[in-house]
């Protein structure tokens, strides 16, 4: 960065939406250093700290855990933290909010109704019957832990929503991280919860036609859409054989 | 416990994923044979007698009903939600619904009368 | 899952947020949608190949098979057929890929791998096709 002269340059149009300003998100210019090392997300803390404080977006871990730097790049939903200015050399590179979301600011999006759906899932271990001690253990296998070890890496992230056709056209859809997540607890066998009330629904697990994008988008390889098609089978088999449960 | 809603899609689903996997084994052989192969004169067509003889046998008769029903059923399920996704128009649902699962309802009738009558 | 929920939050808590319109074209915008659009169109085509073989099965019982014959030998018959042909074999595929998503096999308790299934699903799609054609050809 010392050396502007030398450094190769990247230019990075980027969506911005002041509300009462902005009617709709218009694009704005930036040219910053093409480093080998930055990630998109350095790119627009540069801009930030050196050409254009005004600019909204939200980060913070900065290594791919956190979620919370989902953006759309060049069409593509992606974690900004984890995707490389190089992969655009020599640009232009555009960043759009993620896709699906009402846009609050510049790259901020608005994620409530996620998170209402999220906690409609009852996304923590549902016991019945009598408590053991708080000093208890609950024991699990490698096979128990395995059974949804996977579902578990989910960061909330919403990038799995931003890429689904699904969810963009009609946001009642409850969506891949939420049904992946319900799915984490149901295959718990600490769990006793199968959430069938919630996941059997026009809106829920029937409303996936298996585009499968979410998986290709999930940067912890959640595979929702794994964990979709599985309650599917689950579902209907509960469906047709009413005495089954799970 | 939440009263449950009842729904109709995992019933649907299933004859989905049935007429999905008949469809998948069935059909590719059948169009690739009476379609084209046929028809191109690469392979001749089957005696008229023979064709016959197999399709007077019960059990073909049941494995046709079988095949329609559930192929037409997954082409519905399919259609409506392509529909929905490609014209944005799931706001009508129930409707889309009902006229390909009609359609289907109906080629099936059809074909279940056709297999069921002795020629 | 230490996210502290607030219930009731959806909807328009942001009157000046800007809500896109809805993309007309959503289904241009990735390759992946275009084949999945494409792959869910097969279905117009298993569609037709339905109606196709109750044609045939009533020109066989009903003793019209030469008329079927000459109208399956039309060049935009057999156009729409390979078509056809071309959709039915592209919803195998996909299809008979994509079972393992669904299925969850387990075996001496690991999951059995995907292209396990796939292989096997394949396997039969053959062996069905096999016997079809045989069933048919032979004289």
């Amino acid at each position: 960065m010392t050396d502007s002269a030398e450094t190769p340059v990247i230019r990075m149009e980027v969506a911005r939406y002041r509300p009462g300003e902005d009617a709709e998100p218009v694009f704005q210019a930036y040219d910053v250093p093409l480093m080998d090392d930055w990630a998109v997300l350095d790119g627009l803390t540069h801009i930030k700290d050196r050409l254009d404080g005004s600019l909204s977006f939200r980060w913070s871990c900065r290594m791919g855990v956190c979620g919370s730097c989902g953006m759309t790049v060049n069409g593509e939903a992606r974690l900004t933290c984890g995707t490389f200015l190089t992969e655009y050399a020599p640009g232009p590179v555009r960043i759009e909010p993620l896709k699906g979301f009402p846009v609050i600011r510049d790259l901020v999006v608005d994620i409530d109704d996620f998170l209402a759906k999220l906690s409609s899932v009852r996304p923590w271990l549902v016991r019945e019957g009598e408590e053991p001690p708080l000093t208890a253990e609950y024991a699990q296998t490698p096979e128990q832990l395995e059974a949804y070890k996977q579902y578990s890496m989910c960061i909330n992230c919403l990038l799995c929503y931003s890429a689904c056709p699904v969810y963009v056209l009609d946001p009642d859809f409850l969506g891949p991280a939420a049904i992946a997540l319900a799915q984490r607890y149901n295959l718990d066998s600490r769990d006793m919860d199968d959430r069938f009330d919630v996941l059997n629904l026009e809106d829920a697990v029937w409303g996936c036609t298996f585009v499968g994008e979410c998986t290709k988008v999930c940067p912890k390889h959640v595979d929702p859409a794994e964990a979709i098609q599985r309650y599917k089978v689950s579902a209907a088999l509960r469906s047709v054989l009413p005495w089954s449960r799970r | 416990m939440t009263p449950r809603r009842r729904t109709p899609e995992p019933y649907l689903w299933l004859l989905f994923t049935g007429g999905g996997v008949v469809a998948a084994l069935v059909l590719p052989v059948v169009v690739l044979l009476f379609g084209v192969l046929m028809p191109l004169g690469v392979v001749d067509w089957p005696d008229a007698a023979h064709l016959r003889a197999l399709a007077g046998h019960g059990l073909v008769r049941i494995a046709l009903a079988v095949v329609v029903v559930l192929c037409l059923f997954h082409a519905a399920h399919r259609l409506r939600f392509t529909s929905e996704e490609l014209l944005g128009i799931g706001r009508f649902d129930r409707l889309i619904a009902v006229v390909c699962y009609g359609g289907a309802l109906a080629g099936s009738i059809v074909a279940v009368r056709m297999m069921t009558y002795m020629s | 899952m230490t996210r502290e929920m607030t219930g009731g939050m959806t909807g328009d808590t942001r009157a000046d947020a800007y809500r896109p319109r809805r993309d007309r074209l959503w289904f241009t915008r990735s390759r992946g949608y275009t084949v999945f659009v494409l792959r869910e169109l097969t279905s117009v085509f298993v569609a037709w190949s339905i109606v196709f073989l109750l044609m045939l099965v009533d020109a066989v019982l009903g003793g019209s098979l030469p008329e079927f014959a000459a109208l399956a030998a039309r060049p935009w018959m057999i156009a729409l057929n390979v078509v056809a042909l071309a959709a039915t074999v592209f919803h195998a595929v996909t299809f008979l890929n994509l079972a393992p998503k669904a299925t969850v096999v387990r075996l001496d308790g690991r999951r059995v791998p995907a292209w396990m299934i796939q292989g096997g699903n394949h396997t039969a799609w053959a062996l069905v096709s096999l016997l079809i054609a045989y069933v048919v050809l032979r004289s």
